[in-house]
């Protein structure tokens, strides 16, 4: 069914019941494409390898519900002001394919461009965040710096006095950056691949990658039995090493428990997103009137999928000195989600050591923002058997060959 | 927060604790004789087990040492630490 004025009116008032938006598909014996993990990456790599390069006899296969992994639990803020040139120019890709998503899928995912600011504390944080300014500029890419007046005027529930612990002294905004609904990204992938022909199979887990005797891969085992496939494709967020490790690849990644947590519904209070990096608090309103809360990673790998409660107080002792007004407000839910952290904190994508397996991971705390862009440079990637050259630069290869992208003074657990 | 049994000093908040990665990462002895590939794996390549992990810790704010702890990655539950 598509969604239009009329068709929206018809439901309305027919009173008849909504439609599936996807096929509950039951596995097959082999495919052109088994992508291992329907979270948004997986869900959109399926789309474009449908709509862009005609591979349609594709699986996405889940080992729980699809857009349950960190797809569904992350805080939604998305940006393109990344320093390096590599990621400006795959962040900046996913950006404007945010800007027509919702057309384009005929799914509302609501993204909504309000603007994401980071509040700079100390001098170290306004040198790095005008650096970033300044390439960001040279890269063509929207970013600005604002006097802590001029944070406060676009965001007035934010505290700029010179009695915090951690003053803010500026700010970075950009303004097309935003927020987007993350169940709609995956639910809206997932529909528009599954009427292009492409089977989503959830509640089948991968519990091993079989290989053919010259070494290449011949498909997988799962929880529903042998599937096979001449290109397989991890898209499995923190749960990489474990599937990478069932070819015999080990990976330059660690996963550890991220946390959010959302506070009692308000009436709109948060014109924007505020990141700050330093006294670690990341915080929007929902359109249901939460504030949306991101917190920090623990110490140590996990996959839990929980994280200490110290992790999130002390967030929130961060959120109450920059917005005093919230101190009154009370949390409504918590949660966390396992998310694959690489030593450059800069994503890979393309193929592996082994023939006909390819990975997409490594987005560590900040790859939802992507999403659209890395679904798109991958399956041009699969499609051809050899990197898209936005994705080429985010190889494997490069902790071999010392080409890292660092973008930790970005991403040190930020979004 | 996790409760880790310091071998020396018995259990103690995790907040006293720096947590040390991956236990028995050897660095290469001589790194201009290994290739890159060896040298790519000693620097970045990890385990990251789901399930039990050999791990350091070391106890910043308490008695400054270092030690090794199997942690079952699911569970978090440390089930055994070993002096070094
Ligand atoms: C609390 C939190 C806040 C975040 N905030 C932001 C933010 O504000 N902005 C931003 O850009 N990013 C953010 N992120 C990061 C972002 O959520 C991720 O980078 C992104 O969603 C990853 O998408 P994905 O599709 O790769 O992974 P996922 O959505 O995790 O999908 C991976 C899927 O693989 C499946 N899987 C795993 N193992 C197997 C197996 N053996 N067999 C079959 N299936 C398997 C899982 O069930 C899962 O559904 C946040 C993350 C968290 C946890
Ligand atoms: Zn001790």
């Amino acid at each position: 069914m598509r969604f239009s004025l009329v068709s929206l009116a018809r439901q309305a008032f027919g009173g008849a019941a909504w439609p599936r938006q996807w096929r509950e598909a039951e596995p097959k014996p082999a495919y052109d494409v088994v992508i291992v993990g329907a979270g948004g990456h997986g869900l959109a790599t399926a789309y474009y390898l449908a709509k862009e390069h005609g591979i349609r006899d594709v699986a996405v296969l889940d080992k729980g519900w699809l857009g349950g992994g960190n797809t569904g639990r992350n805080t939604t803020i998305i940006r393109s002001n990344y320093l390096q040139d590599e990621s400006a120019a795959i962040y900046e890709h996913a950006l404007k394919l945010w800007e027509t998503l919702s057309g384009e899928l005929n799914y509302n995912v609501m993204y909504s461009p309000r603007g994401v600011m980071m509040l700079a504390h100390n001098e170290h944080d306004t040198r790095v965040f005008k650096r970033h300014v300044h390439a960001n500029r040279l890269q063509g890419i929207d970013n600005e710096w604002l006097t802590p007046q001029q944070a406060k005027a676009f965001c007035p529930p934010l505290h700029v006095g010179t009695d915090a612990r951690y003053p803010v002294l500026g700010a970075a905004l950009q303004r097309r950056g935003g927020v987007a609904r993350h169940d709609a990204v995956a639910w809206g992938y997932a529909r528009g691949a599954s009427a292009m022909g492409v089977d989503i199979v959830q509640n089948c887990e991968v519990t091993g990658i079989s290989r053919q005797p010259n070494g290449a891969v011949a498909g997988v085992e799962t929880t529903r039995g042998t599937i096979l496939a001449n290109k397989v494709a991890v898209v499995a967020a923190g749960h990489t090493s474990v599937l990478m490790g069932m070819a015999g690849v080990r990976m330059p990644l660690e996963s550890f428990p991220l946390q959010a947590l959302v506070s009692e519904p308000v009436k709109p209070v948060m014109p924007c997103v505020v990141m700050s990096n330093t006294v670690h608090a990341y915080i929007s309103q929902s359109d249901k009137g939460e504030l949306v809360i991101g917190a920090g990673t623990d110490a140590y790998t996990s996959y839990s999928q929980a994280g200490g409660l110290h992790i999130s107080s002390h967030t929130l002792e961060a959120i109450c000195e920059l917005f005093p007004s919230f101190r009154r407000l009370r949390m409504l839910r918590s949660w966390g989600g396992i998310v694959d952290v690489t030593p450059d904190r800069s994503p890979i994508i393309g193929l592996t050591p082994v023939p006909g397996l390819f990975v997409n991971c490594g987005w560590g705390t900040g790859g939802f923002k992507a999403t659209p862009g890395s679904g798109h440079v991958f399956a041009a990637t699969i499609a051809r058997g050899e990197p898209h050259p936005i994705a080429a630069p985010f190889g494997l290869d490069r902790f071999r060959t010392g080409r890292l992208i660092d973008e930790a003074a970005a991403a040190a657990v930020s979004h | 927060m996790l409760l880790i049994p310091c071998p020396w000093c018995g259990p103690r908040p995790e907040n006293e604790f720096h947590y040390g990665g991956e236990a028995g990462i050897v660095r290469p002895v001589d790194p201009a004789a290994v290739d890159d590939a060896a040298w790519a794996a000693y620097l970045y390549h990890r385990t990251n087990p789901k399930g039990l992990h050999r791990e350091r810790w070391r106890h910043q704010f308490g008695c400054g040492r270092f030690f090794n702890a199997t942690r079952d990655t699911v569970t978090d539950q440390i089930t055994g630490t070993a002096k070094p």
